[in-house]
């Protein structure tokens, strides 16, 4: 239908929005590389010069990178198992016929909607806390003295649980809208075929929810590996951060802007080959 | 051995009824066709003979076995559905065999029976394909195989064919038959369509608004129905009934008259009429005539039939195969 003539108006009327957003994405990229070569510390401004390489070794050798980068492995891989698990389950159980259901789905949906830094506050203030939180109540109730001081002694896993409820609405309701489309004559067949629940399940529900899933964990990874609000809130940044808390803590604390900006380049080729990777898995998936 | 009775089921979903009270005894081996409009509750009750829904009331036997709280798959039943419901994320073949599985068969035992049924359903070289894979057609035989993997002792069928294309419909429908013939096994089909279930059945029940009307071998309905709605639905094209003065003539309230039992007489009929519409089949023409007091209905002729629409008719109808009905709609004999 597109004659040569109305692809090129095409062309033109695109123009102007496809330079306003390459130029949003380019300048800020383009800015973070170079400073990434510069040795630029807002502690000494004046004394700005060329850098080369070393802003790279020393974020890789910072005392810290190793640590952070298992801390991002951990806090994506746990979070996306737990809310793939979790997200499963409830699809399974929300799919059911039930007095409410209409309401319950819409609840459930509803800490995905919650500011995560308002989030981090409330568990870190009203439910984690050893003094004031829920958990310590419930633990005192059944006669402890002595609650979990959960962000002190267990940082990463606290973490870990909050990311986790606020990403599992997110999976419920992709695997939910799922499990809604699969067919009710194939489970009358199966039933016909005479398969138990459990191999119900594992044949026919599971294969139909394999698509969905590679669409949740790539989804996640994407957005898991920049957490950032619920480490800085909780001020555990110390002992659970990860690779994005280590950039704002070389620009923060360090006040170095060149180590900072390599930092962010490292993680964005880091992100890139995980994303690689992941896009090959799930188009595989999504092939089949 | 392959029997199944009905006896007083009864279905309701809260307060609407949608099978108030069927009876009905089939015996080995017979097909049994289920016709109805949709909405009638045809496949609610094939659905409840399979187990796949539960009964308000009443028992089915099945081989003289209570089943009626039994689960689907332990009633020795196999049901080929209209959608096909393949699983499709499986090959053919284990499509086929996840039946078997399920029963707990082994590998060694399952392969050679697979083989067969494949066999028996020109299905040998795509067994390593999936569903998405297949035609229609093809996807409608994976159906059949699956179910007759099992070695059932009836077969259930939703509307199989209503999602295939016309030729493809009768050639199924030939299959079908030869399969019947074939296995000897009971079957129970479902279809809105009478030409199905005149052409398919040893007997033909009817069903209306959740109620048997009438059960009878496709003769038995077409010669003798029972009522004014087993009359327009066993027949292609529907029969003309005729109510007022004329129907009033046979003392009857409307009588019905097949348009294969209207002859087109030269010289003064019973009726005279004016072609409205003529539709030619090549070894039939239908006609669709205003009579007038009559009122408008549809006469066969033959093929070679030269009216045109405009022209004048004059009819008799074939005064043994009128049928009269009361005024509840029920057969007059």
């Amino acid at each position: 239908m597109a004659t040569n003539q109305s692809r090129a108006i095409g062309k033109l009327a695109l123009a102007p929005s496809l330079i306003v957003l390459s130029a949003w994405a380019f300048v800020p990229l383009a800015l973070t590389i170079y400073f990434a070569f510069l040795r630029y510390n807002l502690q000494d401004p004046d004394n700005t010069s060329w850098f080369g390489l070393s802003n790279f070794y020393y974020f890789l050798n910072d005392p810290y990178f190793v640590k952070d980068f298992i801390n991002t492995i951990l806090l994506v891989g746990s979070t996306i198992i737990l809310t793939i698990t979790g997200g499963v389950g409830l699809a399974i159980l929300l799919d059911q016929p039930f007095w409410g259901r209409g309401i319950v789905r819409l609840l459930m949906i509803s800490p995905f909607f919650i500011m995560p830094t308002v989030s981090s506050l409330v568990w870190k203030n009203l439910i984690m806390h050893p003094v004031f939180g829920l958990f310590a109540g419930i633990q005192r109730f059944f006669g402890s003295t002595e609650p979990i001081d959960w962000f002190g002694h267990y940082p990463l896993i606290s973490v870990i649980i909050i990311v986790t409820w606020q990403w599992l609405p997110y999976a419920t309701l992709i695997l939910l809208t799922a499990m809604q489309s699969l067919d009710g004559e194939q489970k009358d067949a199966a039933a016909m075929d005479g398969a138990p629940p459990l191999s119900y399940f594992r044949y026919i529900v599971l294969p139909h929810l394999s698509r969905p899933i590679t669409v949740v964990i790539l989804i996640e990874t994407i957005f898991l590996l920049n957490i950032f609000a619920e480490i800085k809130v909780t001020s555990v940044g110390g002992f659970a951060g990860n690779l994005t808390y280590l950039v704002f803590s070389q620009l923060n604390d360090a006040n170095d802007v060149g180590a900072a900006a390599a930092g962010g380049i490292i993680a964005v080729i880091l992100a890139n080959i995980v994303s690689y990777f992941l896009v090959r898995i799930v188009g595989k998936n999504l092939e089949g | 051995m392959g029997t199944i009775q009905l006896k007083k089921v009864r279905k309701a979903f809260g307060e609407s009824i949608i099978i108030p009270g069927a009876d009905l005894d089939i015996k080995h081996g017979e097909f049994i066709v289920f016709v109805g409009p949709s909405g009638c509750g045809k496949s609610t009750l094939l659905r409840m003979i399979a187990g796949l829904e539960d009964l308000t009331s009443g028992e089915i036997l099945i081989d003289g076995k209570d089943c009626s709280d039994a689960a689907p798959a332990s009633r020795g039943l196999s049901m080929v559905f209209q959608s096909y419901a393949l699983y499709p994320h499986m090959s053919v073949r284990n499509n086929i065999a996840f039946g078997l599985k399920m029963a707990g068969e082994t590998p060694e035992q399952i392969a050679p029976k697979v083989a067969k049924a494949a066999e028996t359903l020109n299905l040998t070289e795509y067994l390593d394909r999936k569903p998405g894979q297949l035609s229609g057609g093809q996807r409608q035989r994976v159906a059949i195989g699956r179910a007759i993997v099992r070695n059932p002792s009836g077969f259930l069928f939703d509307e199989p064919l209503s999602n295939l294309d016309a030729a493809l419909r009768v050639n199924m429908r030939i299959f079908i038959m030869q399969l019947h013939k074939d296995l000897g096994a009971t079957m129970v089909y479902v279809t809105h369509d009478q030409v199905e279930a005149m052409t398919m059945a040893d007997r033909i029940v009817v069903l209306n608004r959740g109620n048997i009307e009438q059960v009878g071998s496709p003769l038995e309905l077409y010669n003798k129905p029972n009522s004014k709605f087993v009359a327009g639905f066993i027949g292609s094209p529907k029969m003309n009934f005729i109510e007022g003065s004329i129907a009033a003539k046979h003392k009857a309230k409307t009588i019905g008259v097949r348009p294969e039992h209207i002859d087109i007489v030269s010289g003064k009929g019973e009726w005279q009429g004016k072609i409205l519409l003529t539709e030619h089949l090549g070894s039939d023409s239908f006609l669709h005539i205003d009579a007038g007091d009559a009122g408008r209905f549809v006469v066969r002729a033959p093929g070679e039939f030269a009216g045109k629409p405009g022209d004048s008719i004059s009819l008799k109808p074939d005064a043994a195969r009128i049928h009269k009905f009361d005024a509840q709609d029920l057969s007059i004999r």
